[in-house]
């Protein structure tokens, strides 16, 4: 597979301040690659720097086969970019909003309209189409702004936190729209603060923080980074507890349950470990009344990987 | 054709598409928000009716007798100068707002020609400008302003104008790029009007004290106005033409390529 970004020894400083610490990272074509980390991570300057919007101060890009340094131009005309703050000019209206970006695109007149007026439909815009795009809500510039970064059918989007600030209702829209782009074979860099979004798009996660990069891979590779798994084995009286107990040999007693009768038992959660555990049970005579399997989330890898309670609050 | 000859015809050829379509968006805000349009007549259409009928009896007896007709004659060219810089004030706040705005983020990011998000700017502001001076110099023929300029001499006066104006654009886009903020951009030209009142816009230059003497007959407005009030009624121009053209010229170049070195520059965060 070739790879749609490749990105190596990234560096970027604003004065004193190291903002990007030597980044690698490499996106293959038609994936969903995010960037994840908490805000000051430094998730907006690499999009910035790969999106040719400014300079980077040491390594080598290139983004759809075109170096960024030799030629910012052809990377350009590769891409589509959605910034955190919406790019849309409010002064105009979403019809002209799509239009001015047909017409930079070079589209005759009457394709322009035809793209502009299938973009409102499919972006659910059509009805506030003639309306000036600052009387928009957050969710509908947002998905205006998108509309016109496909305007000119870019094989590689960015996407800077695109839901930030975004009612669930809409964001739930976005991730649509994000997973039918990438179904189409387009390549999506897209950064997150938000845990739950990487896990529910993205082929392959990377964590930055504090400019460097401190993992990466697929969501479930990541989840295997830390330990934490365990069944919870719910009991009806406590002898069966006891017994369950003593039949597996491990466990602790879940403090969380106020009838304490809830086991939790280490394991790596997998069908196989599973049909053992339940097999002893049955052996044993002993039969649970719930159970269920609990496999660290991408909270605990962040958690256990800043190491940093600070930025609790940012990777909520 | 070799190649680079063909790059830079494409190079041309984007450049001219991707213009008119920033001049269009430019003219799209101008008529969809004509508050600042309105403001831009107003102002020196104001100042004209000020200047005529409460201090042009009095002025226009210090100019020779003539009472408020002849200070009409004398002060319409100023006035068209201060429509001028009421302009560039607000092309300067237009960009500033412009810079601040995530659009132009995503024309960065775009292959379109980066000029043409300035070039939009300037010849959108030169159409508003025409039309304001346009207005202003029909409202002073409504008032009784009797240029004799024949036919080629308006079409100098269109010339001379244009150039003036021009120049005044790119500074003032420069300006609009260097401020801050769009508050920022709005004190920058400030001093500019200021500097038709410090010139023979008003009042003669040798009615004043010596030292502003000195610089109202070495600053840029005082050769302009008196290049225009030559072509419009006749006085004699001597070499305020070429002093004025100069000027423009020098204006012209340093407001074009600073504006050029501050939009290349990466966008602040």
């Amino acid at each position: 597979m070739t790879s749609a970004i490749a990105v190596t020894g990234l560096r970027k400083s604003y004065g004193d301040n190291l903002v990007l610490d030597g980044i690698d990272l490499t996106v293959a074509e038609g994936t969903i690659f995010s960037l994840l980390g908490p805000n000051g991570a430094g998730k907006t300057t690499t999009v910035q720097i790969l999106s040719t919007l400014i300079g980077a101060d040491g390594g080598d890009v290139r983004v759809a086969g075109h170096d960024l340094a030799t030629s910012p131009q052809a990377v350009r005309a590769s891409i589509g970019v959605t910034g955190q703050y919406s790019a849309v000019d409010k002064l105009l209206t979403g019809e002209e909003n799509l239009m001015l970006m047909a017409d930079l695109h070079h589209l005759r007149r009457r394709e322009g309209r035809r793209l502009a007026a299938r973009l409102l439909e499919q972006f659910d815009l059509a009805e506030a189409a003639g309306k000036p795009a600052s009387t928009y809500s957050g969710g509908m510039a947002r998905r205006l702004d998108l509309a016109m970064t496909l305007v000119g059918d870019p094989r590689v989007i960015f996407l800077d936190e695109p839901t930030t600030g975004l009612d669930p209702r809409s964001r739930r829209t976005m991730w649509q729209i994000v997973r039918d782009l990438a179904g189409s074979g387009v390549t999506i860099f897209l950064t997150t603060q938000y845990l739950e979004e990487a896990d529910q798009l993205a082929d392959q996660i990377a964590l930055l923080d504090h400019g460097t990069l401190i993992a990466e891979g697929s969501p479930a590779e990541l989840k295997r980074l830390v330990p934490g798994g365990h069944v919870s084995l719910r009991f009806t009286d406590d002898g069966a507890l006891t017994g369950a107990l003593t039949a597996l040999g491990t466990g602790f007693l879940d403090t969380s349950d106020d009838d304490r009768l809830t086991l939790q038992v280490p394991s790596d959660g997998g069908v196989a470990s599973l049909r053992t555990l339940l097999a002893r049970l049955e052996a044993a005579g002993i039969e649970p009344a719930d159970l269920a399997v609990h496999t660290p989330d991408l909270d605990d890898v962040f958690l256990t990987l800043t190491g940093n309670p600070k930025d609790k609050d940012a990777v909520r | 054709m070799t190649t680079a000859t063909a790059t830079a015809t494409a190079v041309r050829t984007r450049t001219l598409a991707d213009s008119a379509t920033m001049i269009r968006r430019r003219l799209k805000h101008m008529l969809r928000y004509p508050a600042m349009t309105v403001q831009l007549i107003g102002m020196p259409v104001v100042l004209l009716l000020l200047f005529v009928y409460v201090f042009g009896g009095t002025l226009g007896n210090g100019l020779g007798g003539g009472g408020r007709g002849q200070y009409l004659d004398y002060v319409t060219p100023g006035i068209i100068l201060m429509t001028t810089v009421g302009a560039a004030t607000s092309t300067a706040i237009s960009v500033a707002m412009d810079m601040a705005a995530g659009i132009v983020a995503r024309f960065r990011t775009m292959a379109i020609s980066r000029a043409s998000i300035l070039i939009g700017h300037v010849i959108g502001s030169m159409i508003s400008i025409a039309v304001s001076i346009v207005v202003v110099i029909g409202v002073a023929l409504a008032i009784g302003f009797r240029p004799n300029a024949d036919p080629v001499e308006w079409l100098a006066t269109a010339g001379f104008l244009a150039v003036f104006v021009f120049a005044l654009t790119w500074l003032a886009v420069a300006l609009g790029l260097a401020a801050k903020n769009p508050e920022g951009a709005s004190n920058a030209p400030l001093l500019l009007m200021l500097l038709p009142f410090f010139g023979s816009g008003f009042v003669p230059t040798d009615s004043m004290p010596t030292a502003l003497r000195w610089f109202a007959e070495y600053q840029p407005f005082t050769p302009a106005i008196e290049t225009l009030r030559g072509l419009l009624t006749g006085e004699a121009i001597g070499d305020s033409a070429y002093q004025s053209l100069a000027w423009s010229a020098g204006i012209a170049l340093a407001g074009f390529l600073w504006s050029m070195r501050l939009f290349g520059r990466d966008p602040g965060r």
